[in-house]
């Protein structure tokens, strides 16, 4: 039985690329009335993206799903077998290098490697009788996600690898320990105030909760419960002072600066700090209502780098305003919602983790990007996901979500 | 299985949901609730360019140009923007590394935010010479500015000049800032609300270059600069400069006024200085020089030095006895020098004698019968009720108080009151002996000299003044002051006014007359010589007016510590200033040539030779 395509994603992918688009000429707008279909021009560039992007959605709604899922391991050795190749053959761009030159066009693989990796994923998850948990399951599950990863960190693009850490969503809704997201949290959160705060006060602190932990929350105490609590304070504690090492050792210098400058511990508005500095500027100077579309004063005047690409939302913010801003940001949170629904209505396990994997993405990127704009997070270049101009990653992200509207729409309950 | 965890994707919209309400709350304070990076934001991208309007402009009264502007312009600097290979930077401005720091540093101590002036008033041509270079010192722009232009070197105390604000007077007015002109003195100052007309902004965009990017807003916030009135003056431009070339090796200063209207055709004060010296980039060192001149070019004598104004002033006294009517026009009075010292001369019989031969002793007499009119029998009430009646009929001529010329800082002179004496000697302790010096105008009476023309021109008009003015109308509206439209009347009886000018004209005309120097063919001159006592030789003082009916011309000369009186010096020059005006041009070119070339004048610093008449 063959179902509609899901309208409602289809109008918010339609609203953010259009919106997206929009404020990608309003970025390159310099005064002179370049016309929208000058393919000099980066609008004009994003146009042919947007087409091509539209005829790759409408070929994957034409090709039987279950093609993805049988061909999802090939898909992911290709893309694996590219990042390998860009590591020889890759152009270096802005400190990293993962682009692919073909003639004309730039080619990023790194970009592909997600829903390749999505669909490996989810492919593997789906294998009959699979038990997750089974060490050698997890072991399998994490190799798929730590390869693209350690590729990627190899090209030095520390914010596409952290893309990767999305998975931990789908797997978590298909029965990992929620325990790891906890930790997680808990590891940045020490990991900021370890930065913040002299660590022995930590220490205290810790043990602090430990104790309250033991004495006041629990009633009854079994020997276990002791054993775990100097476990999991002493991990802590340890982690607490490992903080300075990885800091000062694994983190490259500009990544510690844009820490730093999150963190408020340096004010450098020239420096480094400059594009979060410049960023809320342009947003903050924005108001309720926005400058005007074309009016924006800072990015029309190209104080704030990156501004068609990794900035992007500046310009909304600047030109549209707090209410143009809320609007895209509410617009992400129905397109996300949506995607948890959609995969939650998934008969195959496939369909379903490749649909928590499609929204876990998209989310990374959003929550990433903009935070970063914002000055919330540290400066991360990737994209916003369908409104940076960009073409590998508007395709790519096309390439995401139209599998999973072709999944969605061939659901069949199981016989 | 399906089924197992499926409560967990509430947990995993709640993290989506918790984010995006993280999002919108950050976003509401730094769009909503923080209000600085909109200011943030003007100051880095927006420039406010001062468009400053061309001062108005100053013509004399047949509509010859005075003054006028040339552009300059202003490097200006914003310090925080700075982004400059500072070596190539101070090649093409021609400084020093050690220049640059300095004036850096002056910039930075004043804003580092807000534009202040790093190069100020570079010609067009220099301005030329790097125009095109400019767009590549980020942090650097230029303000078009207007200075000062004299063609003429003529009038500078009456002009005045234009200089940079000081604190008190941005403090005091805040459409100035820093760097701003302003007129400091003459004209310029007095009219300076008309001259300087309204200044314009204009809000260019500019990039993260600090390249300009067009106008903010299409231009819809700029204002236009809005020029200054231009002042349409009464001097005579040709008179004044004639004046300034009898005055040049002297020290004194001429006013001439025409009577019948007021308007002041010459104002000199010497020795005077060339406006031009004022302007620009020199001016600092050049206003020190003449600060720093022991003879004063700075300081415009007539209207602010306070001279005693010797005998002129005996044509004040005659006005007023005669209306008050303690004399007639025929009371004789005898030349008793043992009284007061005079030179010799027959007793006059009459006041229009007296004028003429300038007698002391005879005013010494008519003072008397001012001061003493015999209404008590004390002479201590007496004087004083006699000396409140003199001090009216003195305001009444424009003494002892400021004219409301048109010029800044002009001295109101001094003509005691019984307060005055009563402070000095105690009430009831003086009577007219004790005060008689002023009735040839010395001890306490002291006059600028613009009141001394001012004198003539009531004599002239036989009754009233108007008072002396520098500008018949300003602006695009040709706007004119009332006052300089209003006569003001002494009182004094035309037929007691008439046996005044009687005696002026003897004196220059007459046998026995003081001032023959002043002695014009074909033209009728009324005047009165005056010997001003003081420390050093005497000053020479004359008034004047012709021709004798329908005057049209007034003149006070007043020549400093030049020996010889009145007659000697300032009547000559007063005669050369009256003929150049009513004739147009000085046939007597020999007589010319002797009083324009000599320096009477005691050399300065003065050692205190003179001694003071009273007794």
């Amino acid at each position: 039985m063959e179902n509609k395509i899901d309208w409602i994603t289809l109008l918010l992918f339609g609203a953010i690329v259009i919106f997206g688009w929009f404020n990608i000429y309003a970025a390159c707008y310099d005064g002179s009335h370049a016309g929208i279909f000058d393919f000099q021009t980066k609008h004009g560039k994003q146009l042919i993206w947007i087409g091509v992007s539209l005829v790759i959605a409408l070929i994957i709604s034409l090709t039987d799903p279950h093609v993805f899922s049988s061909t999802a391991y090939v898909i992911y050795l290709v893309i694996i077998a590219l990042l390998v190749i860009t590591l020889f053959i890759g152009k270096v761009t802005k400190g990293g290098l993962s682009w692919i030159d073909f003639g004309a066009f730039k080619f990023q693989p790194s970009e592909f490697a997600k829903f390749a990796t999505a669909l490996a994923l989810a492919k593997y998850m789906s294998t009959l009788d699979l038990d997750y948990r089974l060490l050698r399951t997890k072991i399998i599950s994490w190799i798929i996600i730590l390869i693209p990863i350690g590729l990627i960190l190899l090209q030095h693009d520390t914010g596409s690898a952290m893309v990767f850490v999305s998975f931990l969503l789908p797997l978590f809704r298909e029965g990992m320990s929620g325990r790891i997201l906890l930790c997680g949290v808990v590891a940045a959160v020490l990991f900021v105030i370890a930065l913040l705060v002299n660590k022995y006060i930590i220490m205290a602190l810790l043990a602090v909760i430990g104790l309250l932990y033991l004495f006041v929350w629990l009633g009854k105490r079994t020997r276990r419960h002791y054993t775990w609590t100097i476990v999991l304070f002493l991990a802590c504690t340890l982690f607490t002072f490992s903080v300075d090492f990885v800091f000062d050792n694994v983190l490259e210098p500009h990544q510690r600066d844009r820490i730093y400058v999150l963190l408020g511990k340096t004010t450098d508005t020239k420096g480094t700090g400059y594009n979060v500095y410049q960023s809320k500027i342009a947003i903050g100077s924005g108001g309720f209502a926005g400058k005007g579309y074309l009016k924006g004063t800072i990015t029309k005047a190209d104080f704030v780098p990156e501004q068609e690409t990794d900035f992007i939302f500046c310009t909304v913010g600047e030109e549209w305003g707090f209410m143009g801003s809320a609007v895209v940001i509410v617009l992400y949170m129905c397109l996300l919602l949506r995607l948890v629904r959609l995969a939650e209505r998934q008969y195959s396990t496939f369909s379903r983790f490749y649909g928590y994997s499609v929204a876990s993405i998209l989310f990374i990127h959003f929550f990433i990007n903009i935070g970063m704009v914002l000055g919330l997070l540290p400066v991360i270049g990737i994209p916003l996901p369908f409104f940076s101009y960009g073409g590998s990653s508007l395709m790519a992200f096309t390439i995401l979500l139209f599998i999973f509207l072709r999944q969605d729409q061939e659901r069949t309950k199981p016989v | 299985m399906r089924n197992q965890y499926q409560d967990r994707s509430s947990v995993i919209r709640l993290i989506f949901i918790i984010v995006g309400i993280i999002f919108i709350v950050r976003l509401s304070i730094l769009q909503v609730f923080d209000g600085t990076y909109r200011e943030l934001a003007d100051q880095q991208a927006l420039r406010k360019v001062t468009q400053y309007p061309a001062r108005g402009l100053i013509y004399d009264r047949d509509g010859e140009l005075l003054v006028h502007n040339e552009a300059v312009y202003d490097l200006m600097v914003i310090p925080k923007m700075v982004k400059i290979d500072t070596a190539h930077f101070c090649e093409v401005m021609g400084i020093s590394r050690e220049e640059f720091d300095s004036r850096m540093n002056k910039a930075c101590r004043y804003s580092t935010y807000t534009p202040s002036i790093f190069m100020k008033q570079v010609s067009k041509e220099e301005y030329g010479s790097w125009q095109n270079q400019l767009y590549r010192f980020h942090g650097f722009f230029v303000q078009q500015r207007t200075l000062r232009i004299y063609d003429k070197p003529i009038a500078a105390h009456v002009l005045g000049y234009v200089g940079e604000v000081d604190q008190n007077e941005t403090k005091k007015d805040s459409y100035y800032k820093q760097g701003d002109y302003i007129g400091k003195s003459g004209l310029e100052k007095s009219y300076e609300s008309v001259l300087r007309g309204v200044k314009g902004k204009k809000i260019m965009h500019v990039d993260v270059h600090n390249r300009e990017i067009g106008p903010y807003l299409g231009g819809a916030k700029d204002t236009m600069a809005v020029e200054g009135g231009n002042l349409y003056t009464t001097l005579d431009a040709e008179l004044q400069e004639y004046a300034e070339s009898l005055m040049a090796n002297k020290r004194g200063c001429i006013v001439a006024i025409e009577p019948s209207t007021g308007e002041v055709l010459a104002m000199v004060s010497a020795p005077c200085y060339d406006p031009n010296l004022l302007v620009g980039r020199v001016r600092g060192e050049n206003y020190i020089k003449l600060l720093q001149d022991i003879s004063k070019p700075l300081f415009n004598r007539a209207l602010q030095a306070q001279y005693p104004p010797g005998s002129i002033f005996k044509v004040a006294q005659a006005m007023t006895a005669l209306n008050i009517g303690v004399i007639t026009p025929g009371s004789g009075f005898p030349c008793n020098k043992s009284l007061v010292g005079c030179h010799n001369h027959p007793s006059a019989s009459c006041v229009q004698d007296a004028i003429k031969m300038s007698c002391n002793p005879y005013f010494y007499f008519v003072y008397r019968r001012v001061i003493q009119q015999g209404k008590y029998k004390n002479i201590y009430r007496d004087s004083p009720y006699g000396l409140s009646m003199w001090h009216d009929y003195m305001q009444r001529f424009g003494f002892g108080m400021r004219l409301p010329i048109d010029l800044p800082s002009v001295m109101s002179g001094n003509i005691p009151d019984t307060n005055y004496y009563n402070r000095w000697y105690g009430a009831g302790k003086w009577a007219f002996s004790t005060i008689y010096s002023n009735s040839i105008g010395q001890g306490e009476v002291e006059v600028v000299p613009l009141q001394m023309a001012n004198l003539a021109c009531i004599v002239a008009n036989r009754g009233y003044y108007i008072t002396p003015h520098l500008v018949r109308y300003y602006g695009p509206d040709s706007t004119r002051n009332e006052e300089f439209y209003t006569r003001h009347e002494t009182g004094i009886d035309p037929k007691y006014i008439e046996v005044v000018a009687a005696g002026m004209y003897g004196a220059v005309h007459g046998a026995g007359g003081t001032a023959h120097k002043a002695d014009i063919p074909d033209i009728e001159v009324c005047g009165k010589t005056g010997t001003a006592q003081n420390i050093g030789d005497d000053h020479s003082v004359f008034i004047s007016f012709a021709p004798r009916n329908n005057p049209q011309i007034a003149v006070a000369v007043y020549v400093e510590n030049a020996r010889g009186g009145g007659g000697s010096w300032a009547a000559p020059i007063a005669s050369l200033v009256i003929e150049k005006y009513v004739r147009g041009e000085v046939k007597r070119k020999d007589f010319e040539r002797m009083y324009r070339d000599a320096a009477p004048c005691q050399k300065l610093p003065l050692a205190r030779t003179g001694k003071k008449k009273k007794k």
